[in-house]
Order: C-alpha cells, then sequence, then structure tokens
C-alpha cells in the first residue's frame, strides 16, 4: 500500500516551510535513511529521510516550493512490487513518521498557538502582518498613540521581529568598533534562532565569536571585556541556559558599578529567548521578566513589536549599564512594520499605549501582548473600550504611563506568561494600590501563567499558559460586567 | 590539648607536603635595589594587613576581611615582572594586590573602615574594591567569579591588540570551581593573554588541599587544554619574579594563558573570625620561622646586599608611618554621605 511523505516540523514551533530540494526523482528506489529533499525555514535547513523503503512514485510538492504546511503530503512511496504509476495522493496511509505527526501534538500545537501569536487584527497599526505588504505610510500620527515615536510621514517596511534583532545589531557594529556579539552558535551556524543571520560574514569572527558550550564562562568572559570598555552583546541560545550564568548578570554585571563607587561601568547586553516556546516542557519554558526586575543595577527590556524590538535593541547596546534583552521564539517570525529610518532608536523606561481606551486598562509586554491585544479586540465587540499599555522595559518600570491609564479607566488587568508570585503583574498591582488608590474601582487582576512548572503535553501546555478568554473575563470582572 | 594529641595532629598535619623549601640554589639573584625595592613593598604589605587585623578587633572594620599575610611575595614578585598596562584581578583576599598595584594605602584602609574616602566610598568594603586608574579590576567575593572576569579583560586586550596580559588570581578553592575550566577552555582556545596566578596557601577555608582536591598539583589543571604551568615556590620573591617573566612573555607573545601554581602560606586565619582549629600552631611557627617571604629578603639584605641595618630600620619606620596615617585617615574620615545610598546603580 502507498504511504503519503509528509512535510516534517523543524522546530516546535515551525509552522511551515519550503520545499528547498528533491534530492531523489520519481521512480527512483529509496531505502530507509536515504536522504529524500531538503527543507528550508527562516531558520534552518534540514534534510528529509525516508522511514521505509520503497519507490519513490509522485513527487506531490515540487522543488522552491515555500510555504509548505507542516504535515502536507510532499510525495507519496509505493512498496516494492507496486505500480508507481498506479499511485495516487491522498488516502494513502502515512509511514511511520507520519503516523507521528499525525498524533494530536502539532494539531493541538497549532490550535494552542491560535490563541497566542495570532495578531489581535483590528487593534493597533503595528499589529503582526502575514505577508510582507507594501510600504505603510504614517500619515496622521496623532491618531496613532502607537506610532508617535516615529516621525510623520516615515516609510514603513515590513519585518519579523527576527530580522529587525539583525538590523540592530548589524547597524550597531557598524556605528562602533567596540560592539562584538558572543554566544553558542551565533558565528558560523548563524545563530541557533537564525537571529545573527549574516554577522559573521559582515564583520569576522573577533566581532562574531562562538563560544564553546560554557554558558556560566562566556558570561563572565563578556562582563570582563565589558569591564574594559568594550561593548559585548552575549546571546544566551534560550534565558534558561543563562541560570548557569546568573551569578555573573547579577553579582558581577548588576552591581559592580556601586560596589566600585562608581568607577566601573558594565555596557554590556545579554540577549535571547525568553519564556515558553511550544512542547519544550518546564526546563525550557521559564519566563525570568520577574526574576531579573528584581536587581538594581540591571536594566530589563522585553519588546513585543518588531519595531520595538530593533528601537530597544539599539539603545540596549548604546545603554552603559547591563541590560537583559528578553526576546521570545514565537514572536521572532512575526511581521510587523519597522520604520525605515537611518538610525531608530526607541528609549528604554518608556511604555506605549498600544491600543487606547476608556473602560479597562490592560497592561502587557512581550508574548502577553497577543492575549492583551486579542482580548481587546472582542471586548470592543462587547462593548467594553480597553485600552492596551506595552510596558517594553520591565526595570526601570514606567510607573507614569500606568497610572494615568489607570486614573482614566479605574481598572486594571495585566498579563503576563510567567509564575504569579512575585511576578510583574504582582508589581504593577502594588504601585497602583499606592499611586492609584482613590481611582481604583475595582481590585487589579493578574492573568498569568500558572502556578505549576511548565508541562509537556500539549492540552496540560495550553491550560499552563494565559488564554484570551481569561483575559477577557478578568476584563468583565473588573468593570462588574 | 595533650602533647601525645598534639603530636598527632602534627605528624596528620605534615603529611600534607609542605611548601617545598627555597630552592636559593637555581633562583636567579636579585640585585640590592631589587630586593630593597621587594622588602619594602610587601613590609607595606605586612604592616598594612597587621594594621587591619587590630582596627577589626576594634571593632573599627566590619563584615569580612581577609588578610594577605604571609603570601606577600606572590603579588610583589608577579607585579616586577608586569608593565604597565597589564590588568589585575583576584578574589576576596585583595589588600595586597591593591597595594601592589599602587593603590593608596589611605584609600584602602578608608574602604575597610566604610568611609566616604575609601575607593569604593564606602559602598564596596573589604573584598569590592577597584581602581581602574591602577587597572585594578577587583575584588570579587564570590569565589572564582574572577578567573571568568580576568580572562574576559584578557578578550579585551587581545581584541584591542593592546599587549597589555590579564594577571588573574585564584586560590586553590576557587581553583575547584567550575567557571575556572570553561575559562581555560576559552583562554586556550583563543589564545587569550592571561596569566592565572593560583596562590595555593594550603587551606581553602578550613578545609586542606588534600581534602579537597584530586589533582593537588595545581600546575596540571590546565593540562587537559594544553595550557603549560608551573609549580613556584611562592615565599621566594625571585622564584615568583623568575616564573612571572616567563608566564607573562608566554601570553604577551599571543602563546595563550599560561598557570603559575604559587605555593604559599597564609599566617593567618581564613578570615578573622577563623578560630583555626584545622591545622597546627607548629605548623604555622615553622613557616614562619622557616619560609618567611620577608625574613628572606631582610637576610640578603643585612648579608650579601651589605645594606646597613640603619636604611633597613629607616624603611620600616617609613612603611609604619604610612600605615598609621592611613589607619588615621580610615578612623577620622566621614562615613558617606546617606546621599550616597542612592548613587551609582546607573549610568
Amino acid at each position: 500500500m502507498p504511504t503519503d511523505i509528509l512535510m516534517p516540523a523543524l522546530s516546535p514551533t515551525m509552522e511551515q516551510g519550503k520545499l528547498a530540494k528533491w534530492l531523489k526523482k520519481e521512480g527512483d528506489p529509496v531505502k530507509a535513511g536515504d536522504i529524500l529533499a531538503e527543507i528550508e525555514t527562516d531558520k534552518a535547513t534540514m534534510e528529509v529521510e525516508a522511514v521505509d523503503e520503497g519507490v519513490l512514485a509522485k513527487i506531490l510538492v515540487a522543488d522552491g516550493t515555500d510555504n509548505v504546511a507542516v504535515n502536507t503530503p510532499i510525495a507519496v512511496l509505493a512498496e516494492e512490487g507496486e505500480d508507481p504509476k498506479g499511485v495516487q495522493a491522498g488516502g494513502s496511509k502515512p509511514n511511520g513518521k507520519g503516523e507521528a505527526q499525525k498524533a494530536p501534538a502539532p494539531d493541538m500545537q497549532a490550535e494552542g498557538q491560535a490563541e497566542r501569536p495570532a495578531p489581535a487584527a483590528k487593534t493597533g497599526d503595528d499589529k503582526p502582518v502575514e505577508k510582507p505588504a507594501s510600504p505603510a505610510v504614517i500619515t496622521n500620527r496623532s491618531d496613532d498613540r502607537a506610532m508617535a515615536e516615529i516621525p510623520e510621514g516615515t516609510e514603513m517596511v515590513t519585518q519579523t521581529v527576527r530580522e529587525a534583532l539583525r538590523d540592530a545589531m548589524a547597524e550597531e557594529m557598524r556605528r562602533d568598533d567596540n560592539v562584538f556579539v558572543m554566544g553558542e552558535e551565533v558565528a558560523e551556524y548563524q545563530g541557533a534562532y537564525k537571529i545573527t543571520q549574516g554577522l559573521l560574514q559582515e564583520f569576522g569572527p573577533k566581532r562574531v565569536v562562538d563560544t564553546p558550550i560554557t554558558e556560566h564562562g562566556f558570561a563572565g568572559v563578556g562582563v570582563g571585556a565589558a569591564f574594559t570598555g568594550l561593548k559585548p552583546i552575549v546571546e544566551f541560545m534560550t534565558f534558561n541556559f543563562a541560570m548557569q550564568a546568573i551569578d555573573q548578570i547579577i553579582n558581577s554585571a548588576a552591581k559592580t558599578l556601586y560596589m566600585s563607587g562608581g568607577q566601573l561601568g558594565c555596557p554590556i547586553v545579554f540577549r535571547g529567548p525568553n519564556g515558553a516556546a511550544a512542547r519544550v516542557a518546564a526546563q525550557h519554558s521559564h519566563d525570568y521578566a520577574a526574576w531579573y526586575s528584581n536587581v538594581p543595577g540591571l536594566k530589563v527590556v522585553m519588546p513585543y513589536t518588531a519595531s520595538d524590538a530593533k528601537g530597544l535593541l539599539k539603545s540596549a547596546i548604546r545603554d552603559p549599564n547591563p541590560v537583559v534583552f528578553l526576546e521570545n521564539e514565537i514572536l521572532y517570525g512575526q511581521s510587523f512594520p519597522v520604520p525605515k529610518l537611518d538610525d531608530f532608536t526607541v528609549p528604554i523606561g518608556k511604555a506605549k499605549v498600544h491600543r487606547e481606551g476608556k473602560d479597562v486598562t490592560i497592561v502587557s509586554f512581550g508574548i502577553g501582548m497577543t492575549y492583551a491585544l486579542k482580548a481587546a479586540h472582542e471586548l470592543a465587540e462587547a462593548g467594553i473600550d480597553a485600552e492596551v499599555i506595552d510596558l517594553r522595559t520591565i526595570r526601570p518600570m514606567d510607573s507614569e504611563t500606568v497610572v494615568a491609564s489607570v486614573k482614566k479607566t479605574g481598572r486594571c488587568v495585566t498579563v503576563e506568561e510567567g509564575f504569579p508570585q512575585s511576578g510583574v503583574g504582582a508589581e504593577i498591582a502594588a504601585r497602583l494600590m499606592v499611586d492609584a488608590f482613590d481611582y481604583l474601582d475595582a481590585p487589579v487582576l493578574r492573568i498569568t501563567g500558572k502556578d505549576v512548572p511548565m508541562p509537556y503535553a500539549a492540552n496540560l501546555e495550553k491550560l499552563a499558559l494565559p488564554n484570551v478568554a481569561e483575559v477577557i473575563e478578568a476584563a468583565k470582572a473588573v468593570c462588574y460586567r | 590539648m595533650d602533647a601525645a594529641k598534639e603530636a598527632r595532629r602534627g605528624s596528620d598535619k605534615t603529611r600534607e607536603k609542605a611548601a617545598p623549601p627555597p630552592s636559593a640554589s637555581n633562583v636567579p639573584a636579585f640585585s640590592r635595589d631589587e630586593d630593597l625595592h621587594a622588602y619594602r613593598e610587601m613590609l607595606l604589605i605586612r604592616r598594612f594587613e597587621e594594621k587591619a587585623g587590630q582596627l577589626y578587633g576594634m571593632g573599627l572594620i566590619g563584615g569580612f576581611c581577609h588578610l594577605y599575610i604571609g603570601q606577600e611575595a606572590v603579588v610583589i614578585g608577579v607585579q616586577m615582572a608586569s608593565k604597565d598596562g597589564d590588568q589585575v584581578i583576584t578574589g576576596y583576599r585583595d589588600h595586597g594586590h591593591m597595594l601592589a598595584c599602587g593603590m593608596e594605602p589611605k584609600g584602602v584602609m578608608a574602604e575597610l573602615t566604610g568611609r566616604k574616602g575609601g575607593y569604593s566610598r564606602g559602598k564596596g568594603g573589604s573584598m569590592h574594591m577597584f581602581s581602574r586608574e591602577k587597572n585594578f579590576y577587583g575584588g570579587h567575593g564570590i569565589v572564582g567569579a574572577q578567573v571568568s572576569l580576568g580572562t574576559g579583560i584578557g578578550f579585551a586586550n587581545k581584541y584591542r591588540g593592546d599587549g597589555a596580559v590579564s594577571l588573574t588570581y585564584m586560590g586553590d578553592g576557587a581553583a575547584n570551581q567550575g567557571q575556572v575550566y570553561e575559562s581555560f577552555n576559552m583562554a586556550q582556545l583563543w589564545k587569550l593573554p592571561v596569566v592565572y596566578v593560583i596562590e595555593n596557601n594550603r587551606y581553602a577555608m578550613g578545609t586542606s588541599v588534600s581534602r579537597a582536591s584530586a589533582q593537588t598539583d595545581f600546575s596540571k589543571r590546565g593540562v587537559s587544554f594544553g595550557i603549560p604551568g608551573e609549580q613556584v615556590d611562592g615565599m621566594d620573591v625571585r622564584a615568583v619574579r623568575e616564573a612571572a617573566t616567563r608566564a607573562i612573555a608566554h601570553a604577551r607573545d599571543g602563546e595563550g594563558p599560561y598557570i603559575l601554581e604559587m605555593q604559599t602560606y597564609r599566617y593567618r586565619g581564613h578570615s578573622m573570625s577563623d578560630p583555626a582549629k584545622y591545622r597546627t600552631k607548629d605548623e604555622v611557627a615553622r613557616m614562619r620561622e622557616e619560609s618567611d617571604p620577608i625574613e628572606q629578603v631582610r637576610k640578603r639584605l643585612l648579608g650579601p646586599h651589605k645594606v646597613p641595618e640603619d636604611e633597613i630600620k629607616a624603611v620600616d619606620a617609613k612603611v609604619r608611618e604610612i600605615v598609621n596615617e592611613s589607619a588615621d585617615f580610615a578612623t577620622s574620615d566621614p562615613e558617606p554621605d546617606p546621599s550616597e545610598l542612592w548613587t551609582d546603580i546607573l549610568l
């Protein structure tokens, strides 16, 4: 019986990819382990191996096809002795590998993600866009709080967060010879998540430094270099691994300026993906926003849009202080309009009113914004006009913007993927109690990740993360609706 | 303690191999001026530390205070082999390194007493002092952290191509930390100009080397990375300088890092609050009598160099004066202004 060969997923977050090249042609005999094809995403290239023996009966997706969804049949394998010519796509039994892919995981994952990265379509104009669009031009900035930092008439280009981060580093490396990037797989591999793509080619191995797997050691090397005045960008493959290096981040980078009576600053950026990706379980899903925001001597940035990612990373690299720059793997591939300016920076420590509203303030940051914006959109349909604030910087926290908003709405809901106890939402609630007590018409409610280690199973993972319905429910509750 | 018990303790301790006796035969001689210089510098550290111990006892220095007494030849010998522009970084037993780098005794002592005129304006204390001007990068309280940091300073030297060498000190205790080996690996991989000086004073706090280290020859700790190393009599300033000259040249010439195990001894406790029950008084007394780094130089000055005793006494008096001035300053200088609480957190 013929079996379908399905488009495989290269990573937990991959939803589609390009079928770059077939290495077998129709009619070729195939043994298990043979390389059938190469597929590509913006992150990586991988080979598709045959799992079964047979004859490659039919190629269903041609070389060079973009955006092939995971689990799409890409070819049909006939058993030996079967007439390859008579084989039809579809309805055939998927091969062993395909079975695994047909298991609930990818579907649930896609479903689970639909609530996360899926943008709140009509809530702001730096919403994620699916496809590169024709350049947008800002024509009327007064109507548009989210664009207030961008001069009127600025041309916008569509970029992924990934591209924006890379451009930010490249621009700053061109501007200042003291800036260099180091980390695991940042150079020859082009970045584990392809954030440093092309940097080695442009800047060479002196300034784009592959390190051994040695987080504690290379974080210390970066801090030592920064003490002498160099400006390292230390990439952690994920911030989960930075726990091995957290002593250097906190005890050396954050505290030395104070302990030296102002003599020894540490101009360094620690960056990398933070928080949950998809199906990577407890040790690879931790959100460290609250942890680092607890430490005087650090700045902590966690952008949502590509434009903020770029502008804030440029500011972080220029900042004379240690900056912890928390990215998110799921946001890397999302596209947003980014201003086409020679030198676009976003100030650290300024929140942004992403969507104006009058009934309730929803405060979030990073990927939490995806829930907040989608909830705001649905709340609008229910007649509740939510104001959505993107904190962007967790430390120093822009209380002023939050307090001003709450004075207007009288209600506040916070949204984050991190744990509830001593989380960023808890901090916001405490500040509002002091600074906006008389204006609050309801207790501040927090929507957070659940107070459990991140589970692996798709259904449990979905339960552990915040969701849009929880945000909507909380917003309605504080509005007594 | 009865005599038999004392003897058992003693014999137990002697099993831990003592630092080798000064191998005077193959150590290059110092000139009269070099010995005078080494004497003065080492004596300054000795007297400074004795004074710090005294002030601690009077309650004028707080927190932790780790004295360098006994180990003076290490930092002075290495400094005599270094050049302007080379950087020094060490752990928490750092007073000697600061004085050796030319930092002002007044500023160091005032930091110990937590005063305004201290190097960190009273905000760092004994373990956390720095001087960008003197290329002294601390003073680090987390055991082993300075090794990665010092490697990063070496990285920066190579990045800039300025020919400077990072002199990165650690103790025998720190030498068991994981990040030390992460740093060794990177330093050799990238041929960074770093000299790792392991000050083996035989006790990591109260744990002797043989109770904590599977490989007690610290010069071999870089073997799996191909880093050359040697054991040095760290009580003989001449041997220290000679080995450091070789190591620094290796690093400066682009050959990568070098490890020097300095076999030394601290006379005082790990910190001021150390009851020192892990070693005998005899062991300490024997080291002081037979191997004292300062006494060795003093004997050479009075003997072969024929320096008149008066001249040496004048040096002693001058050193005492400097130390007394630093103590006076450190006890009369005001505490930092309360507003200092909120400064130097961010630039």
